[in-house]
C-alpha cells in the first residue's frame, strides 16, 4: 500500500527524519510512536503525498510520489483516510456536511447516501450532532467526526494521528475499537500516538507492528511495549 | 427522532448544489465585488455611448466636409442668371474645384420644403440661388475665390462653412477613439479588481483549502468553487449596473434642437444591444481573473 525506501524529510534544510525503509502491507495494523517533535505527524504527511521526501521513494499504491502532478496525488488521497492531528474541518458547515464532504469534492454526493452517513454517524456516536457546526464541538466528538469524514469515502488505508489525543480512556477505547474493527474488514491502519497504554490495549486485540521514531530514524521498538 | 434528521440531511444534500458552498460566504467582500462591477459596467455604458455617439458625429460631419461648400446668389430677379453664369465661370477657373452647379428650382424647393412646406412658388420669391461647389484635390483657395467673386461677381457669397468643421471631424474621431480607450481600461480595471479580491479571499480560505486538499479534491474543483463564486458575483455587479447605465441614457432630456451631442449620446438601433453584452464580457473577465488567481494561490500552497 505504501512504502518507504530509505526516505529522507528536511524542512528547510534542517535534516529531520532519514533513512526510513517501510513497507505496509495492506490489511497490516501499525502504530508509531516517539516523543513529541520528534517527526510522527510529518512522518504521516509523507505517507499521503502532503510533503514530498527530500531523500529516497515513497511509493503510494506502487507509484512513486515524486511522479504524480498533484491531481493524481488528490486520486491518492481519496484512498487513504487522514484523521489529522488537529481536525480540521470547515467552520461554516454543519458537521454532517463536513462528514460528507469527501463526497462532494469527489463528485459522489447523491440523495442515497443518507443511509450510509446515518449509519456512520451511529457508529461514532455522533447521533443528534449533525445540525451543530463544527466550533461547537467537544474534542472528543470532532476527532470522531474527523474519523467519520475519514472514513467516508471506503479508503484502503486510514492513517490517525493522535486519535485519542482529546479524550477520555473510555472514549480511547472506543475508537480504538473502532479503529480494529475497520482493520478486520480489511483495511490497513496506522495510528502515531504516545499514549502507551493505547498501545498495549490494542496488542492485546490485534496483530500491530509498533514503530518509534527517535533521533530521526525509525526503529521497531521491541517487546518492552 | 429519525425524520427530523432526514429533514437536516435532505436540506444539506440540496443546498450542497455547487462547489461554492464549499467556501465560507463572505458578505462583505461579496457586497464590494457587486458594487465595484455594477460601477464599471456603469461606466463602460457611457464610455460605449460615447464612442458610439462621437463615431457618428464623425461620419456626418465628414459626409458634410467630402459634400462641399455653396455660393449663394443674392441678385434682384433680372441679374440673377447673369451672376449666376458669371459665378459658374469663375469657379470653373478657380484650381481645386472638381465641380460646380446651380441648383435645379426643384432641388431648391425641396431644400425649403421644410420650413415652408410644399409647393412654394419660387419664382415669385427674392430666393437666392445656390451653386453646389464639390472641392477636388487639395480644395481650393478659399480667401481668393471670395475676392475674385467680389470683384467680378458682386452678389455671390461663398459659404464654406463645413471647413471649420474638419477640426471638429478629428476631435470627434479622438474622441471615439478616447471612448474605446476607457472602455478597455474599464474592462481591465475588473479584471484586476476582481484579481485582488479573488487574491483576498484565496488567502483568507487557506486553511479552507488545506481541508480540501485533505479530503481528495482536486486544484480544478477548489479553484471552481472560487471562480464559480466571482464569476456570478461579477456578472450580477455588471447587469445591475449596465441596466441602471441604460436607464439613464434612456432618461436623458430628448431636446433635439438644443444640440445634436448632449442628446446624441444614447445608443441607436442595435446600438441598444450593446450593453446587454457587457454583463458577459465582465463575467468572462472575472472568470478568466480568478481562474488566473486560484492557480497562482494552490501553486503557492502545494
Ligand atoms: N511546516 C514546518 N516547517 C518547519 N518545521 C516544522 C514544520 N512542521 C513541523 N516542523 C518541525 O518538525 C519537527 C517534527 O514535527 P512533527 O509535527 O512531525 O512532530 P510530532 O512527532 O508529530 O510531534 P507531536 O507528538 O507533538 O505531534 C518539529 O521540531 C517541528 O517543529
Ligand atoms: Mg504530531
Amino acid at each position: 500500500m505504501i512504502e518507504f525506501e530509505d526516505v529522507a524529510y528536511a524542512y528547510s534544510g534542517d535534516a529531520l527524519l532519514s533513512g526510513l525503509s517501510l513497507t505496509m502491507a495492506p490489511g497490516s495494523f501499525h502504530f508509531l510512536t516517539g516523543p513529541s517533535g520528534s517527526g510522527k505527524t510529518t512522518f504521516l504527511k509523507l505517507c499521503y503525498g502532503a510533503l514530498r521526501a527530500s531523500g529516497g521513494q515513497v511509493r503510494l499504491f506502487g507509484q512513486p510520489v515524486e511522479t504524480l502532478d498533484r491531481d493524481r496525488v488528490a486520486y491518492a488521497r481519496r484512498r487513504i483516510g487522514v484523521v489529522h492531528q488537529d481536525c480540521q474541518f470547515l467552520d461554516h458547515l454543519p458537521v454532517i456536511e463536513n462528514i460528507a464532504l469527501p463526497l462532494t469534492v469527489t463528485g459522489q454526493a447523491s440523495p442515497d447516501q443518507n443511509a450510509n452517513l446515518t449509519e456512520l454517524m451511529t457508529w461514532v456516536g455522533l447521533t443528534g450532532r449533525e445540525a451543530a457546526l463544527p466550533p461547537e464541538l467537544s474534542g472528543g466528538e470532532r476527532q470522531r467526526a474527523a474519523l467519520a469524514r475519514a472514513l467516508i469515502l471506503s479508503p484502503e488505508v486510514i492513517l490517525a494521528d493522535e486519535p485519542t489525543g482529546n479524550v477520555d480512556w473510555e472514549m480511547s477505547q472506543r475508537l480504538l475499537r473502532l479503529l480494529i474493527e475497520l482493520n478486520r474488514m480489511g483495511k490497513t491502519v496506522m495510528i502515531a500516538t504516545h499514549d502507551l497504554m493505547l498501545i498495549r490495549a490494542a496488542k492485546a486485540q490485534v496483530q500491530a507492528r509498533v514503530l518509534r521514531i527517535a533521533g530521526g530514524t525509525l526503529q521497531t521498538a521491541g517487546a518492552d511495549l | 427522532m429519525i425524520l427530523p434528521r432526514l429533514d437536516i440531511l435532505k436540506g444539506a444534500l440540496r443546498r450542497d448544489a455547487g462547489a461554492d458552498r464549499v467556501v465560507p460566504p463572505a458578505g462583505f467582500t461579496v457586497r464590494l465585488t457587486l458594487f465595484t462591477a455594477a460601477a464599471m459596467a456603469f461606466l463602460a455604458v457611457f464610455a460605449l455611448a460615447l464612442s458610439l455617439a462621437a463615431g457618428r458625429l464623425a461620419d456626418t460631419w465628414g459626409e458634410d466636409l467630402a459634400r462641399a461648400s455653396t455660393i449663394r446668389i443674392s441678385a434682384p430677379p433680372g441679374q440673377r442668371d447673369s451672376q449666376t453664369t458669371a459665378a459658374l465661370r469663375v469657379l470653373a477657373q478657380t484650381p481645386g474645384v472638381a465641380s460646380a452647379r446651380a441648383l435645379t428650382p426643384d432641388e431648391q424647393r425641396a431644400l425649403l420644403e421644410p420650413w415652408f412646406g410644399p409647393g412654394l412658388p419660387l419664382e415669385g420669391l427674392p430666393v437666392p440661388q445656390l451653386i453646389e461647389v464639390v472641392e477636388g484635390g487639395d480644395g481650393f483657395d478659399a480667401d481668393g475665390l471670395r475676392l475674385r467673386l467680389q470683384a467680378e461677381v458682386p452678389a455671390a457669397v461663398l459659404d464654406d462653412h463645413t471647413r471649420w468643421r474638419r477640426p471638429l471631424v478629428v476631435a470627434a474621431g479622438r474622441l471615439r477613439l478616447l471612448g474605446w480607450v476607457s472602455l478597455g481600461l474599464i474592462v481591465a480595471a475588473t479584471g484586476a479588481m476582481v484579481t485582488l479580491a479573488a487574491n483576498a479571499a484565496l488567502a483568507a480560505n487557506a486553511q479552507v483549502i488545506a481541508v480540501l486538499r485533505l479530503v481528495g479534491a482536486t486544484d480544478g474543483y477548489i479553484a471552481s468553487a472560487f471562480v464559480r463564486r466571482f464569476t456570478v458575483r461579477t456578472l450580477t455587479g455588471a447587469a445591475i449596473g449596465a441596466a441602471l447605465a441604460v436607464v439613464a441614457l434612456l432618461l436623458l432630456p430628448g431636446a433635439q434642437e438644443a444640440g445634436g451631442f448632449l442628446t446624441g449620446l444614447r445608443f441607436e438601433g442595435w446600438g441598444w444591444l450593446v450593453p446587454l453584452l457587457l454583463p458577459p464580457l465582465s463575467a468572462l473577465v472575472a472568470y478568466l481573473a480568478t481562474e488566473a488567481a486560484a492557480r497562482r494561490v494552490l501553486e503557492d500552497l502545494a
